[in-house]
């Protein structure tokens, strides 16, 4: 199968199970709405805090969504006949990673603006949270494909999946909610994206690379 | 290399080697101790808590090499499919965890007084606790598998991708200008601390390597022993099942 064909098909399946994305976005905005009630509901706390919750709970939807990555593929044994077909395994991972990244990346990023009124973010962040979303989700979509891959049959999948995924998500974190925080105290944001941007082309070429070869011995 | 992928061969040579890593480490731990503790003058600044540093940064040295260390290993695991450099990367996970732990809470012991803190947010710090949680990772995800070839495989993959984390660290005070102070020893001339704390940080240095050379021979050897113990056991039901279909 090629490239497109295998984005398709997964795109394909993500809508017709349907439920997969919105329960993503779902979690993703329950989950910021607990924050008022935990810290309380006055404007200028929320404010200072709203980048870090934002990111943080974007990062948390994303991990939650993985395990769908590759986990009902390899249990029904599709996985193997993609393993099977002349395409490269590599590319296979990557399209799968492009369709996670529709499906969940992309709502998160459109529900982000959103959240970010309700948390009474300054208005000079939000091009720049976009910007953030958009340069950070990918990444953690790409880290995340090595983490579902990994755990591939392993006991208690989920708690470890996190284990494994949440500490190298952590720079993502730190230069997204940096980028957020720069703008918003009316500085140039600039160099941190650059740096988001930086972490996104290294883990363009080499988390999909990692995810193949965890698969390969995944499917042994 | 291929000479010691043979188990047995290992069990030899790690059996001459051993006594001599454990008298090294319990010599240069005694001495590199007295040094550190009562021949080596109080700092003009930090008083007495500067002791704290000799086990601080040899340990914080041992997390970064144990996980260098193990990233090679895994390498060679998956490269090679040498049979015991996947019971080495095993082998060092706890190891290089306990060190890194070591390193965080003598850390907070000296900046409580020192800082005012026990913790603060800095590029290092952050840094050595995602090194305590890759090596952490790395051990669940050993044990997460039925099948211990497929635990080790995904481990040594694991491994490769955290290795990321250790240039960060190393760098960490470089590229980012925090709290913890920049390097004093392993930088560009001449090392910026006087010999006579020199010295006692080096015996240190060189006295946790031996350590680690010694955990680590015993926790590969006591590894290859665990894996004959489950061969046997598994050839003991097997027979005991032949047995009894004959009857």
């Amino acid at each position: 199968m090629r490239f497109t064909e295998i984005v398709r098909r997964d795109l394909r399946l993500a809508l017709r199970q349907g439920s997969d994305s919105i329960m993503v976005v779902t979690f993703f905005v329950l989950t910021v709405v607990l924050f008022p009630f935990g810290i309380g509901p006055e404007a200028n706390i929320l404010e200072r805090v709203a980048a870090g919750i934002l990111m943080v709970t974007a990062l948390l939807a994303s991990m939650l969504s993985l395990d769908r990555l590759f986990q009902a593929d390899y249990e029904d044994g599709s996985l193997e006949l993609l393993a099977l077909t002349p395409t490269p395994l590599e590319v296979v991972v990557t399209a799968k990673i492009v369709a996670h990244w529709l499906t969940t990346g992309l709502p998160l990023l459109i529900a982000s603006p959103l959240l970010a009124v309700l948390l009474h973010m300054e208005p000079a962040g939000f091009a720049t949270l976009l910007a953030a979303m958009a340069l950070g989700t990918p990444t953690l979509s790409l880290i995340g494909a090595i983490g579902a891959a990994l755990v591939l049959g392993a006991r208690r999948g989920g708690v470890l999946l996190s284990l494994l995924i949440l500490p190298l998500y952590i720079p993502v974190l730190i230069f997204a909610v940096g980028a957020i925080d720069t703008a918003i105290q009316g500085f140039d944001p600039q160099p941190q994206l650059l740096i988001l941007a930086g972490i996104l082309l290294a883990a363009l070429p080499l988390c999909p690379w990692a995810g193949a070869a965890a698969l390969r011995q995944a499917l042994e | 290399m291929h000479r010691f992928a043979n188990p047995a061969r290992f069990l030899r040579l790690s059996a001459v080697l051993l006594p001599w890593f454990a008298w090294a480490t319990a010599l240069l731990t005694a001495i590199g101790l007295y040094y550190a503790l009562f021949a080596s003058p109080a700092d003009y600044q930090q008083g007495e808590t500067v002791r704290i540093m000799y086990v601080h940064v040899p340990a914080a040295w041992m997390g970064l090499f144990v996980y260098t260390n193990m990233a090679i290993a895994s390498a060679v695991a998956l490269i090679w499919k040498h049979p015991l450099a996947d019971v080495a990367a095993k082998a060092s996970a706890p190891i290089g965890a306990a060190f890194t732990f070591l390193c965080l809470v003598t850390g907070a012991l000296w900046g409580k007084p020192m800082w005012g803190t026990w913790w603060a947010w800095d590029a290092r710090l952050t840094s050595m606790l995602i090194l305590l949680f890759l090596y952490l990772g790395h051990m669940a995800l050993v044990n997460a598998f039925d099948d211990p070839t497929r635990g080790a495989k995904a481990a040594a993959i694991l491994a490769l991708a955290g290795f990321i984390n250790v240039p960060v660290i190393k760098w960490s005070v470089d590229w980012w200008n925090t709290l913890h102070q920049p390097a004093s020893v392993t930088r560009v001339g001449l090392p910026a601390i006087d010999p006579s704390m020199l010295v006692p940080l080096l015996l240190m240095a060189v006295a946790f390597t031996t350590y680690f050379g010694t955990v680590l021979l015993l926790r590969i050897r006591s590894e290859i022993a665990a894996q004959k113990l489950r061969n046997i056991r598994m050839a003991q039901v097997r027979s005991a099942g032949h047995a009894r279909s004959a009857a």
